[in-house]
């Protein structure tokens, strides 16, 4: 038998991260907060026109679902949004298990899966063959957890993440193309900039 | 409080009381509005653990791994809640690249409990060989630790550190030495 003959169907179609992120960025009327991974992903967070409320991971890989988390916990009437690469949640799966424990329900997290380590020379995941990370999720007790169709679908689905009553996590199949922008490697001003756009400071 | 009031309820929960070194550490961390502490659990911590759950001031739940509760609370502090981590020695020895990666630059106040083990008695091996590389590893980042290894003394270094960390933006390591706590030993 197969390893893969209990799983659904992947049958999603194959997106760009950089107009998903678009897409995404193109809802946010609510100063909602957006933490983008390592890598690529706030590559093309911060391409895709940059926020206040935007934040920009530049090392600890698969730490941008645990920040995300500590975001929505401190502010529980902000909408938060978490991007994250495949690679990246390998690192952290456990980190879906603290999730769904503590289930804020304005926490929106953003998978994005090319079942590659598209940085660093588009190495194949572990991953990549027989995983399949939205079932890990929900296994893991993130019962609102889908692959995203297509676009369309992607753009549902953030929809009816903003009014739910549990964390959610959108798996997005994303093509093999590098990040569109490059995030200023400014870590003191990232965060402080960040936290204005919070309204945890104010500026001097 | 007033004095008459502390006269008149002796010992009536463990913060009210802090004549242990749990008891000062949870009273420090309430003093200072440290709200969310997010942990990977360690023996000697058992009883502090489960006091801060028992508090409901506190935000208190066990983590996978360390650097997933450093990630919670980085992203809480920038949200404008204060924490800080529980971990054991061994635990701490897997921070290495999210403290040089997020932390220290991000100019973040971590605040660390450490339980150290691996000293004064122990009996694993592993234990004391990883111990070894939790200090030059602070050093190596320039970050604050101090060592606590006695009970009249606990209470300035830990208010005093976690006040240093928030107003410096500056993480702080405080090391729970077997002097303080009675660490874990192989009779135990």
């Amino acid at each position: 038998m197969s390893p893969q003959a209990n799983m659904p169907a992947r049958n999603t179609k194959v997106m760009n991260r950089f107009d998903v992120t678009s897409r995404l960025v193109a809802k946010l009327k609510n100063e909602e907060a957006v933490i983008g991974g390592i890598g690529n992903t706030n590559f093309d967070l911060w391409a895709a026109g940059n926020r206040p409320q935007n934040w920009y991971m530049l090392g600890s890989m698969g730490l941008a679902f645990p920040i995300a988390l500590g975001v929505a916990l401190a502010q529980p009437k902000r909408r938060v949004f978490g991007l994250e690469g495949d690679g990246s949640l390998l690192m952290q799966l456990g980190a879906l298990s603290t999730i769904a424990t503590l289930a804020p329900k304005n926490l929106t997290m953003i998978l994005m899966d090319n079942g590659i380590y598209q940085i660093t020379g588009s190495q194949p995941t572990p991953a990549a063959a027989h995983t399949d990370l939205v079932a890990i999720a929900i296994a893991s007790g993130i019962v609102n957890s889908a692959w995203a169709a297509d676009e369309e679908d992607f753009e549902r689905l953030i929809d009816q993440s903003m009014s739910a009553s549990a964390p959610t996590l959108i798996g997005v199949r994303i093509d093999d193309k590098p990040g569109t922008g490059t995030t200023r490697r400014d870590p003191v001003q990232i965060r402080e900039r960040f936290m204005l756009g919070l309204g945890v400071r104010r500026a001097l | 409080m007033a004095v008459a009031e502390q006269r008149t309820s002796p010992q009536a929960s463990p913060e009210q009381a802090p004549q242990t070194w749990h008891g000062i550490i949870q009273q420090t961390l309430k003093r200072n509005d440290i709200r969310l502490v997010p942990y990977v659990p360690d023996r000697v911590l058992t009883t502090l653990i489960k006091n801060l759950h028992a508090d409901p001031f506190f935000t208190t739940f066990p983590t996978a791994r360390e650097e997933e509760a450093v990630g919670i609370v980085s992203g809480a502090w920038m949200g404008g809640m204060k924490g800080a981590v529980l971990m054991q020695t061994s635990g701490f020895a897997t921070l290495a690249n999210v403290l040089a990666s997020l932390v220290a630059p991000s100019q973040i106040p971590l605040i660390m409990f450490v339980s150290e083990r691996g000293t004064l008695g122990e009996f694993n091996l592993g234990q004391s060989l990883v111990c070894r590389t939790m200090r030059p590893v602070l050093d190596s980042l320039a970050i604050e630790h101090h060592t606590c290894t006695r009970l009249d003394e606990l209470e300035f270094i830990a208010d005093r550190s976690i006040k240093q960390a928030v107003t410096t933006q500056a993480p702080v390591a405080l090391i729970l030495n077997p002097l303080l706590t009675g660490g874990k030993v192989f009779d135990k």
